[in-house]
């Protein structure tokens, strides 16, 4: 029958008029910025770099390998490297940056510097409303504007920083244990070679095992704790 | 003749000398529209409100759109190189001095054959639209045949000329 | 007390007017009058504006605009300011006075075409006995607004969107005139206030309005296409539709010319709905006798405001129509309903009173209706392509 579609439409059209101020989830409209969408866990905006502990300077994980800042492809990262190194959080001493200039009006989100890092040091962030009434240094972020802690971290992004710190703890774990090894085999060395004249053959033997297992015992009750 | 009356003349003959003037085709045909609105001022200052209006409803709403389109869907938009008065004025003088003549000698002798003539002019009486339809149907009926026949016709020929544009593509 | 809040407003006209000397006092109440339509007609417009964009956002399921002022409610002003202070472009090689003018024309005819409308009881600023015919004259020279527009622009685009529009405009008005002719047939008069008068009568408590009999609805129904047709809107509007054509024939149109042509497309719709109502709707009478005591023009406002939203209403249902199909459905279905119903209001006037003319008229209508729907649905073949070059 002609004009039966016509009636149907205006129907359906009277009744979301009707009822959009009756029911309230047929407006899904956000209020913003009263209200804020829902932000997803990947959500990604611009990078931060990441820090363990409670002092960045101290804590900060990059050590200015300047792999992200050749990768980035706008080009937006500017490191500058120390000159002198301080220990990381295995305890090797590292370089730091002592200048590291994100350029977020350039940088496009693209995420490669943080899957270029060996580190895990440079991490995206989930902030936008990063507007600035300074168009040219308002937009420039150095390393304090810049570091955030680990805590922050896990709050926005809480699977990724678990299987982060997961992965973090097996390396020291096992830079530890190989420490660990290793002084073992030294003080070894060190305590058979004043004996070495005496019994060399029957020391050799018995006390590489003894620190051998006494290494073992500490790392089974580290992965297993 | 009222103040009206000389405005709405006024008006009138500008437009008309406007549509005559101008270089621009399109502009012409604006000029024109306004000279047929002094036309109708002049049937509504004269009480005739039917003619008035169907003077606009007819020459401002359909015969000037005609003139437009004509204008545009030919290649008349263009300005002429070579100025718009041909190369003989002095045979449009003439011509046009001859029809003014005619046409003056035609309204002054009409005139003096209205039954108020050569004393005060009397009112003329009002005419509504309900005697303009009782006259189509009782003593003009024949010419309104005619007419309509004659708009069918146009309509017919258009339709054809169309028609013959699409088998002629085909 | 009923009357007088009814003639309110022409005592007060009367009561201003009776301060100034004898002579003058005719032309100080027409000027009332028009100072009194040129304000009340754009508040009108404002309103409709915003209840525009808010009844169409909620119908999409969304909120309409609602940051400036309380629900919105301010919104108007924010955009009248807007279109008061941005740039006014001209085109280098517009044709600067036909340019400039046309937004002007546009505007003086639609406010022209109010002068006849019986706002209310007495409440008429010229009452002409030819009125109908007035109206329709003046909005004859819309058309030739919308010519100048998209011509002097010299864009392609507007031009196109010019012609399509003038076409598409010329072809509803014929429908539109007719429709209307079917009531001028019943009344025996194009006088406006006559018409209305006609259907100011009651039986048992109900009126005695156009719309309730079978020509006067199917009359109703094809005015208001052609309505909707005449002053380009939804789903008629693909002259100044935004995705096809940029915007039509006021492309080149900035500031406050483009505000103007807004105004003129909107005005233009209350008038025509103002006539629809009064040639329909019964214009200022109550829809029930027992309402007789609310004023006549608040009945009459109600009704052009039951009209907009009408427009609205479609507008956020129907999606746009091309414009060749615009053009078939004017020619092919509009025109012969219209004539049809010439011809039914005719029958209806002779059969004398009695249920059998209901019967007859609504069953040939109604027979009419389905039949060229059954025609005008048969799916089309189609054959190889025909190609038509412009010579």
């Amino acid at each position: 029958m002609l004009g039966e579609g016509i009636l149907k439409g205006l129907g359906e059209t009277a009744r979301n008029f009707a009822g959009s101020f009756v029911s309230a989830e047929r407006l899904t409209t956000v209020q913003y910025p009263e209200e804020r969408a829902p932000v997803i866990e990947d959500t990604r905006d611009f990078p931060f770099l990441v820090y363990d502990g409670s002092d960045w300077e101290a804590g900060l994980r990059c050590v200015a390998c300047q792999i992200c800042e050749k990768e980035c492809p706008p080009k937006c990262i500017y490191i500058v490297k120390s000159t002198d190194k301080k220990p990381d959080y295995v305890g090797k001493p590292q370089i730091y940056p002592t200048r590291f200039d994100i350029d977020i009006s350039v940088c496009m989100s693209c995420q490669i510097c943080v899957e270029v890092c060996p580190f895990e040091a440079i991490k995206m962030d989930t902030q936008f409303e990063l507007s600035t009434t300074d168009r040219f240094g308002g937009l420039l972020y150095d390393r304090k504007e810049l570091a955030r802690s680990n805590e922050y971290y896990h709050s926005i992004h809480p699977t990724e920083a678990a299987e982060v710190d997961a992965r973090l703890a097996e390396e020291k774990a096992k830079a530890e244990a190989k420490a660990k090894a290793a002084a073992a085999a030294a003080a070894a060395k060190a305590a058979a070679g004043p004996a070495a004249t005496a019994a060399p053959v029957a020391a050799k033997p018995a006390t590489p095992d003894a620190p051998a297992t006494a290494a073992v015992k500490p790392v089974d009750m580290e992965t297993k704790g | 003749m009222s103040v009206v009356f000389y405005l709405i003349a006024g008006l009138t003959v500008a437009g008309a000398l406007a549509a005559v003037l101008l270089k621009n085709t399109v502009h012409c045909a604006l000029a024109l529209t306004v000279a047929f609105a002094g036309l109708a001022l002049m049937f509504l200052e004269l009480d005739a409100q039917f003619a008035g209006f169907a003077q606009i409803l007819i020459y401002i709403g359909a015969v000037a759109i005609l003139v437009v389109f004509a204008i545009l869907l030919t290649r008349g938009s263009e300005t002429p190189k070579d100025g718009v008065f041909g190369a003989k004025p002095l045979f449009g003088l003439v011509t046009a001095a001859g029809i003014f003549a005619v046409l003056g000698w035609a309204v002054l002798h009409s005139a003096q054959a209205l039954p108020g003539a050569g004393g005060s002019p009397t009112p003329a009486p009002t005419v509504t639209v309900m005697q303009i339809g009782n006259a189509l149907m009782d003593r003009y009926v024949l010419p309104l045949e005619i007419v309509a026949l004659l708009l069918t016709a146009a309509l017919i020929g258009a339709v054809i000329v169309a028609m013959h544009e699409k088998a002629g593509a085909r | 007390m009923i009357e007088k809040a009814d003639q309110i407003f022409v005592l007060l006209a009367h009561w201003l007017v009776s301060f100034l000397p004898a002579g003058l006092q005719h032309v100080a109440m027409v000027l009332l009058g028009v100072v009194a339509i040129v304000a009340t007609f754009p508040a009108l417009f404002a309103i409709t504006v915003l209840l525009e964009r808010k009844g169409l956002g909620r119908m999409q399921n969304r909120y309409g605009p609602n940051r400036v002022g309380p629900y919105g409610l301010f919104q108007p002003i924010a955009d009248g300011l807007k279109s008061l202070t941005k740039e006014d472009i001209v085109p280098f090689k517009a044709d600067a006075v036909v340019h400039f003018l046309a937004p002007v024309l546009l505007v003086v005819v639609v406010f022209m075409g109010y002068a006849v409308l019986p706002m209310g009881r007495n409440m008429t600023l010229v009452s002409m006995d030819a009125g109908l015919l007035f109206f329709f004259a003046i909005g004859a020279s819309t058309e030739l607004s919308v010519f100048m527009a998209g011509w002097s622009s010299r864009n392609k685009y507007s031009l196109l969107g010019a012609m399509r529009a003038v076409a598409q405009m010329i072809s509803y008005e014929v429908p539109m005139l007719l429709s209307s002719v079917a009531v001028v047939m019943i009344t025996g008069s194009l006088s406006l206030n006559k018409i209305v008068e006609a259907q100011n009568q009651y039986t048992y408590g109900l009126p005695h309005w156009y719309i309730f009999t079978p020509w006067g609805f199917a009359g109703f129904i094809l005015f208001a296409i052609a309505a909707t047709a005449e002053t380009n809107r939804s789903p008629f509007d693909l002259p100044e539709g935004e995705s096809e054509l940029v915007a039509g024939y006021f492309t080149e149109y900035s500031g406050f010319k483009f505000a103007l042509f807004f105004l003129g497309e909107y005005v233009g719709m209350m008038g025509i709905s103002g006539l629809g109502a009064t040639l329909f709707l019964g214009g200022y009478s109550a829809p029930l006798q027992v309402l007789n005591f609310v004023p006549s023009w608040i009945w009459f406002f109600a009704k052009i405001m039951l009209a907009m939203c009408a427009f609205i209403w479609v507008r956020g249902t129907l999606p746009r129509l091309r414009q060749d199909q615009l053009m078939n459905f004017a020619w092919k279905f509009v025109l012969p309903l219209t004539l049809l119903n010439l011809v039914v209001a005719g029958m209806w006037r002779f059969m004398g009173n009695g249920w059998l003319r209901w019967v007859v008229c609504s069953a040939i209508l109604l027979l009419a209706y389905v039949l060229m729907a059954r025609v005008g649905m048969r799916k089309e073949r189609f054959g190889p392509r025909i190609y038509r070059y412009a010579e």
